[in-house]
């Protein structure tokens, strides 16, 4: 489901804008980046925010 | 076996969680670049419904018994542990509780995805239902043979 609602918000944005992904680690931290750039997506970078958190970086 | 990204979903059941599943495959494919059709029969139907809560559809008193009891995705019954309507409260509430979507966001979450969504044309017929009293995303009004051309090459579910 995560990467189902960072997929819709991809949709809504111009080529070149930025989203950032704030998720959990485990599946999450595994399929977004994965999925983000099998769609031909640019993943810029994945942080650790605090405990289980982490945020995903993705221009369109 | 045929390699094309095509998931096809017979939505058969009304009750809530089979049609948490129904709407968290279709889009989770949709989200990998999926071609998704969803087929709604039966007590599938009940998904697609425009009006929100239970209402007295159809020509006749059986179809309009059968109109307040099938009141939509507000009040679908889980399949079991239902108590009365307990049932999709609580799992509302775990699924709010643990980030899961909700079934109105899968729903949406499926529109906003170009899932095609289509009814089926006998149970509409018996049910006494007409285009108009579903949501106007769905696509089309089909039977098993343009349903079956349709989801030719991909996979095929059951739910």
């Amino acid at each position: 489901m995560t990467f189902v609602k960072t997929k819709i918000e991809l949709s809504r944005l111009q080529p070149g804008d930025i989203l950032e992904v704030l998720l959990s680690e485990g599946e999450p931290l595994d399929n977004v980046p994965r999925n983000a750039k099998e769609q031909g997506y640019n993943v810029i970078g994945v942080e650790h925010v605090e405990g289980t958190t982490h945020k995903v970086i993705i221009r369109k | 076996m045929a390699e094309t990204k095509k998931l096809s979903i017979i939505a058969f059941s009304g009750d809530f969680d089979k049609l948490t599943a129904v709407f968290t495959l279709g889009t989770g494919a949709a989200a990998v670049g999926y071609e998704v059709n969803i087929f709604f029969t039966f007590w599938g139907l009940d998904a697609i419904k425009q009006k929100k809560g239970r209402s007295f559809t159809g020509g006749n008193w059986l179809t309009k018994i059968f109109g307040f009891m099938m009141g939509g995705l507000s009040v679908t019954p889980t399949s079991r542990f239902n108590f009365f309507g307990a049932g999709p409260k609580i799992f509302r509430y775990l699924m709010r509780k643990n980030n899961v979507a909700t079934l109105e966001e899968l729903v949406e979450a499926a529109k906003v995805l170009g899932i095609n969504l289509y009814a089926c044309e006998m149970a509409m017929h018996v049910l006494g239902l007409k285009k108009e009293d579903f949501i106007p995303e769905v696509k089309d009004v089909l039977g098993v043979a343009s349903f079956l051309n349709l989801s030719e090459g991909g996979q095929t579910l059951f739910i």
